[in-house]
């Protein structure tokens, strides 16, 4: 008798264990985040709001700026990059997410996959300007034809340039590369100064997340594919892709990338360029302020091998959690994020590039005409966010195949294209 | 307990029982009471802190369980299949136990002759064995961090060598092997040291008497005594290699081309980078748990055999 107790407790203890680990709160009371109008609720509400560390600076100057001006009171929580994943999914298993999280962008398509935030295609359609906001974002937040997602802060991958070390191997310091075959000139006459410690290039060789942000814009400057378009087939095997990989190799075997670019997994990829020891590299919009306070900096969108334009719209989107209980509230801070307020006096101001096209052209970018190249990168047609469910693993996970492949292509023996370039389309198909 | 007495009050010829038996049995139910009661406590731990988690762990392994999604019924045996069938699956379990082998005998080797040289007490032995315990009071995560910056071209003091210390598959499994020495040899030193002074001195008076020899006295003597702080070292950092993920976390994010993902490392990927699964990431985690109960079994099955 007394085991048939204990085990019926322990029974009822794992299956009280195990329905509360998933039971899942649909929260089907909440009010539509649209009911409230345009601009939502502005009641002295507090919201949470979740970010990565990479866009602390941004996210804290638009909490800030908000709080500052509304009732309602944001609690921003910056999580470590490498952890944010993991803790919103634990947050997501168990109903806990805040109000607001922002994603990276390239995640959003799995995440809205999940259903982890509200819908708000009917809100945003009532935004006057609502088709001028930064549609690569947009799109990669719409799933089964409903939007879902807002830019929250916009990151671009452009060239950057150091003028002083341009000027010293006799390069003209207001010229960046136009196509792939200068960038590779450039790098190569850096590097020719033989400068300790100096070198032409540098880039993220054992990090995935790097790679897919300045080397896919190289493929579409030419007006070629990265993948199809349900992001379900890798194309990253074609001709396009072929010249940037060349590229990469050449610079490579000439000794012009920085030797700490083989085993860069990410974690301080940008760090040699505002150092001054690097020539020429992609790199990130968002750094120019920091990167300008010890490198005079030069800026041009990312070419092709045959010239274009183009930049990957990456950063990332905000939306409402499922769980949140304050949707109105937290559709206020939404609704005033892609004001002209927060995009030109915020963002702008800090030196951000701002997700409206026709706030491309104000008056902080107007000073510094590095900033106004940057807005037109993002606006130009061949400029992208990629949509893709299985992004992730298939490329910005360590050990992912786009990993696997770029590294044969730079390192290994590049004629495994084929078969490195099968095994993305593998798990981008799963 | 003599079995007359268990079965004595049951004896049907009685019909009345004679007051001696109901009390004895009485203080017997209350004596077994007391057990129950003082077992409790650890079985609620056990309970709640090992088999719970187990279990749920169980439960995801034979489900469609995504990291956002939640529980979405059974699958089994899938997510087995899944695991076995992944490209980095064979790849991480055979760095694993390369791993493992290489860190058990350059760490066991090394902490014995460390023991054995700081053996004996005297001023220089006191400064030797502070110096080689003192990288055990940081945390391996730290420790990684600070052989990051030894190792990372940017940062590096060794760079005069030209040297890669990340960049080969072999550079970077002995670059982590030379990490995991460094924080550890002075831990497990320790505990042969204990070992090693608790061997009487007769023993080796006796062997000398004999006239055995250094190597005789250390080979018949030392190591058989030293037997169980062997087998507690070995078992340890058998363990301790199998689950390996910190160091290679923060060096070498299973880099370089995949060379260093272990297979805790492959259960975080799964579940957290880019796999988002955790039906998955528990099915693995349970065919470790599985791995690591046949070998501590093996383990202490021989230690008992030979000290039998």
């Amino acid at each position: 008798m007394r085991r048939i107790l204990l085990s019926a407790a322990l029974a009822a203890l794992l299956t009280a264990s195990l329905t509360a680990c998933s039971s899942e709160d649909g929260g089907g009371t909440v009010a539509p985040p649209a009911g409230a109008g345009v601009e939502g609720v502005d009641d002295g509400t507090e919201l949470a709001l979740w970010t990565r560390a990479p866009l602390e600076l941004q996210a804290n100057a638009l909490v800030d700026a908000y709080n500052k001006s509304h009732k309602n009171q944001v609690k921003l929580t910056i999580v470590p990059n490498d952890d944010y994943v993991a803790k919103v999914g634990a947050a997501a298993g168990s109903g806990d997410l805040p109000d607001l999280f922002a994603a990276d962008i390239v995640y959003v398509p799995n995440w809205t996959n999940a259903g982890l935030f509200h819908d708000l295609t009917e809100s945003i359609g009532k935004l006057p300007y609502a088709d001028k906001i930064n549609q690569g974002h947009v799109q990669a937040g719409t799933y089964e034809g409903k939007k879902y997602v807002l830019p929250f802060v916009l990151d671009l991958s452009v060239i950057f340039w150091n003028k002083t070390l341009y000027k010293e191997a006799g390069l003209d310091p207001e010229k960046g590369p136009k196509t792939l075959d200068e960038f590779k000139a450039q790098a190569l006459a850096v590097q020719n100064l033989k400068k300790k410690d100096t070198y032409g290039t540098y880039f993220g060789g054992n990090c995935g997340g790097c790679n897919v942000f300045t080397w896919f814009p190289m493929v579409w400057a030419g007006g070629e594919e990265v993948m199809d378009a349900e992001g379900k087939s890798s194309n990253l095997g074609g001709p396009a892709a072929q010249k940037v990989y060349g590229m990469w190799r050449e610079l490579q075997t000439a000794g012009a990338i920085a030797p700490g670019s083989k085993d860069e997994t990410g974690a301080t990829w940008v760090a040699a360029f505002q150092e001054g020891k690097i020539g020429v590299m992609p790199y990130p919009a968002t750094l120019l302020p920091t990167a300008s306070k010890s490198v005079d900096v030069g800026v041009t969108a990312i070419p092709g091998a045959g010239g274009g334009e183009s930049t990957f719209v990456g950063g990332d989107g905000i939306g409402i959690s499922k769980d949140s209980k304050k949707t109105q509230q937290a559709w206020n801070f939404l609704s005033w994020l892609t004001s002209e307020k927060a995009q030109v006096d915020v963002l702008a101001a800090g030196g951000s590039t701002v997700a409206r096209t026709d706030l491309a052209d104000n008056q902080y970018a107007a000073k510094d005409p590095r900033l106004v190249t940057i807005n037109k990168a993002a606006a130009s047609p061949q400029s992208k966010t990629p949509v893709a469910v299985n992004f992730q693993q298939a490329f910005n996970a360590p050990g992912s195949p786009w990993v696997t492949l770029l590294r044969n292509q730079v390192y290994g023996d590049p004629s495994s294209l084929e078969k490195d370039n099968q095994a993305i389309t593998q798990v981008l198909g799963q | 307990m003599p079995p007359s007495l268990i079965t004595a009050p049951e004896r049907p010829a009685q019909a009345v029982e004679p007051p001696a038996g109901r009390s004895n049995r009485r203080r017997r139910r209350s004596m077994s009471l007391t057990g129950w009661a003082y077992a409790a406590p650890t079985a609620l731990f056990v309970l709640i802190f090992f088999i719970v988690p187990i279990a749920i762990v169980a439960r995801m392994s034979v489900s469609d369980w995504g990291l956002f999604t939640g529980n979405r019924g059974l699958n089994a045996p899938e997510n087995f299949t899944d695991v076995v069938d992944n490209r980095l699956f064979w790849p991480a379990v055979g760095f694993t136990v390369k791993y493992t082998v290489v860190t058990t005998v350059i760490l066991i080797g090394l902490s014995l002759g460390l023991a054995l040289i700081v053996q004996e007490s005297n001023r220089w032995n006191g400064f030797l064995r502070t110096s080689f315990l003192v990288p055990s009071a940081l945390g391996l995560a730290s420790a990684s961090l600070l052989f990051y910056a030894i190792y990372s071209p940017q940062s590096s003091p060794l760079g005069f060598l030209g040297v890669s210390f990340l960049g080969t598959p072999n550079a970077a499994l002995w670059s982590t092997v030379a990490l995991i020495v460094w924080r550890f040899a002075g831990f497990y030193m320790l505990l042969l040291l204990v070992g090693l002074q608790g061997i009487s001195g007769d023993v080796y008076e006796a062997a000398r008497l004999d006239g055995a020899g250094r190597w005789q006295t250390f080979r018949y003597v030392t190591l058989p005594l030293l037997r169980p702080s062997l087998a507690l070292c070995t078992i340890l950092c058998l363990t301790g290699s199998m689950l390996a993920f910190d160091q290679f976390y923060l060096l070498t994010k299973g880099g370089p081309d995949n060379s260093t993902i272990t297979v805790v490392q492959l259960i975080y990927n799964m579940a957290f980078f880019g796999g988002n699964n955790l039906g998955r990431a528990a099915a693995l985690s349970i065919i470790l748990l599985a791995a690591l109960l046949v070998v501590n079994v093996l383990q202490f099955r021989g230690l008992r055999d030979r000290e039998g």
